[in-house]
C-alpha cells in the first residue's frame, strides 16, 4: 500500500448527488454530520463540488432528466472515486423499477460510462447512518 | 543557505508542516465546540498527500496556463513570506529599508492567484467567486495598510528588522492604547485573508460550493490547501513580529513565549470563527471600509501623539 492510498483512505471527501430520491436518504446523510456520528473524525468531509470529491454519495433512482446529469457528475470527478448507492432506490430501484421514467439503474447507468468504477450498495429504506459507516470501512478494504 | 532557508527551515518544509498542524488545531476546537470528537492530528497531512496524488480534471473551456501556474504561485509566494520572517527574527539585523512594502505585496499575492485562478477556470460559480474575493481584498487592505502604516510610524522606520530593533529597546507595539486598537484591526483582517468564517464569502461552501476553487481538483487544489495552511503559519507569525514582540530566538524562554502567543492568536481566530455567521459581501465591505477603518485612523491619530 502506497503512500498516496493510505492518504486517500484517511481523508474521503464527499460529494452528494440526489437523483431525485424522496429526501429521506438525504436527512440520514446529515445525520452523518452531527455529534452523535461525527464522520469527520474518520476524515470523511462533504463537500460542494464534484471535483473536489473521492466519493459520490448518490441517492435515489436516476430518472430520464436525471441520468445525463449523474453522468456528467461522474465525469467531473477526479479519479480514483468510489460510488456509493445509497439506499434502496438507488442500489436496486425497489418498485420503481421498470416504471415509464426510469430507463436504467443506477449502477448500469455508471457502469456505462466507465466499466472499472469502484461500487458500494448500501440497502435500506432508509439506511441507517451506521449502514453507511460499514458500508465505507468495506469500500476502503478493497481500495 | 538561501535554497536551505527558502526550501527547507523557515520556509517551505517547516512552514507547511507547522501551518498544517495549526488547521487541524483549528478543525479539532471547531469540531469540540460543535460537541464532536473531530479529525485526528494528521488529518490535514492526509488531505494535503491525497490531493497532491490525485487526478487533476482539466475543464473544457478553462485558461490552460493561468489555471495551472495560479495554485503553483500562491504556494511560492506564501514560502517565500514563511522564509523571510524566519530569517528576520533568527537574525535581527537582516533586512532592507522598505520590505514591509515587500510583505505586503507577498501577502497579498495568494489571495491574487485565488481571484485568477478562479477567472481563468471558466466557471459561472467560481466566477462569482472571483468577483467576491476581489471586492474582499479591496476591502481589508485599506484597514491593514493603515494599521501597517501606525507601526512604521512608532518604530520610525520602513523596515520590518527595524521595527523589531525598536520593540527590542521601547516594549513590544502591543502594550499601548494605540497599539491593543491596531492589533484587533490586524487581527480581523488576517481573519479575512484567511478566508475563514466569517469572512469565507468568496468560498462559501454552501451557496458557491468552493466558489473561487469549485474548478480545482487533485494536485492543483492541493497547491491551494497547501498555500492556505502555510498562511496559517505565516499570519499570526507576521502578526506576532510587527506587534507583539517578534520571536527572541536568543534567549532560553524565548521560544515558550513565542508559542504561548501563537496559540493566543490562533485560538483568538478560531474564536471568532466560531461565534460568527458568514456575512454578506456588501456588509463585509462596509464594516471593513466603514468601523474597521475608522478604528485603524483612531489607532493611528492615537499613535501619532504618542499614546
Ligand atoms: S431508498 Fe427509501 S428513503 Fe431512500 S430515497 Fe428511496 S424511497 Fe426514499
Amino acid at each position: 500500500m502506497g503512500l498516496k492510498t493510505a492518504a486517500l483512505k484517511k481523508s474521503i471527501w464527499v460529494f452528494h448527488v440526489a437523483c431525485s430520491p424522496c429526501n429521506n436518504c438525504d436527512i440520514e446523510i446529515l445525520d452523518l454530520l452531527t455529534p452523535r456520528f461525527d464522520i469527520e473524525r474518520f476524515g470523511i468531509v462533504l463537500v460542494g463540488s464534484p471535483r473536489h470529491a473521492d466519493a459520490l454519495l448518490i441517492t435515489g433512482v436516476a430518472n430520464r432528466h436525471v441520468t445525463p446529469r449523474l453522468i456528467e457528475t461522474y465525469r467531473a470527478t477526479s479519479k480514483p472515486c468510489v460510488c456509493f448507492l445509497f439506499g434502496a432506490c438507488a442500489s436496486g430501484g425497489t418498485f420503481f423499477k421498470g416504471g415509464y421514467n426510469v430507463p436504467k439503474p443506477v449502477d448500469e447507468i455508471i457502469l456505462e460510462e466507465d466499466p472499472n468504477a469502484i461500487i458500494v450498495y448500501i440497502p435500506g429504506c432508509p439506511p441507517k447512518p451506521e449502514a453507511m459507516i460499514a458500508g465505507v470501512v468495506k469500500a476502503l478494504s478493497v481500495l | 543557505m538561501l535554497v536551505f532557508n527558502y526550501l527547507v527551515f523557515p520556509g517551505l518544509l517547516f512552514a507547511t508542516v507547522a501551518g498544517l498542524l495549526t488547521w487541524w488545531f483549528d478543525r479539532k476546537v471547531t469540531a469540540r465546540v460543535q460537541y464532536r470528537v473531530g479529525p485526528p492530528w494528521y488529518q490535514c497531512f492526509a488531505d494535503v498527500v491525497k490531493l497532491l496524488g490525485k487526478e487533476v480534471v482539466l475543464p473544457e473551456n478553462a485558461r490552460r496556463t493561468g489555471f495551472l501556474l495560479a495554485p503553483i504561485t500562491a504556494v511560492a509566494a506564501s514560502a517565500l513570506v514563511a522564509a523571510m520572517l524566519g530569517v528576520y527574527n533568527m537574525n535581527y539585523g537582516t533586512g532592507f529599508v522598505g520590505d514591509i512594502i515587500v510583505f505586503w505585496y507577498l501577502l497579498a499575492i495568494p489571495s491574487i492567484m485565488l481571484i485568477l485562478g478562479g477567472a481563468a477556470s471558466g466557471n459561472p460559480l467560481a466566477s462569482v467567486g472571483s468577483a467576491r474575493e476581489i471586492k474582499l481584498l479591496l476591502s481589508y487592505e485599506l484597514p491593514f495598510i493603515i494599521v501597517l502604516t501606525m507601526a512604521i510610524l512608532k518604530a520610525g522606520t520602513l523596515s520590518l528588522g527595524g521595527i523589531i530593533e525598536y520593540q527590542v529597546g521601547h516594549g513590544p507595539i502591543l502594550y499601548s492604547l494605540s497599539g491593543v486598537l491596531g492589533f484587533i484591526v490586524a487581527l480581523i483582517c488576517v481573519q479575512a485573508k484567511l478566508g475563514l468564517v466569517p469572512f469565507d464569502i468568496p468560498e462559501a461552501e454552501t451557496e458557491l460550493g468552493g466558489g473561487v476553487i469549485y474548478d480545482y481538483s487533485g494536485a492543483a487544489l492541493g497547491a491551494f490547501k497547501l498555500s492556505k495552511g502555510i498562511l496559517f503559519y505565516t499570519l499570526p507569525i507576521f502578526l506576532i513580529t510587527v506587534f507583539w514582540g517578534g520571536i527572541k530566538i536568543g534567549d532560553g524562554w524565548g521560544i515558550l513565549w513565542a508559542v504561548l502567543k501563537y496559540v493566543l492568536i490562533i485560538a483568538l481566530i478560531t474564536l471568532i470563527r466560531n461565534t460568527n455567521p458568514r456575512l454578506r459581501i456588501d456588509q463585509a465591505m462596509r464594516f471593513f471600509w466603514g468601523k474597521l477603518t475608522l478604528l485603524a485612523i483612531i489607532a493611528f491619530i492615537l499613535s501619532a501623539i504618542g499614546i
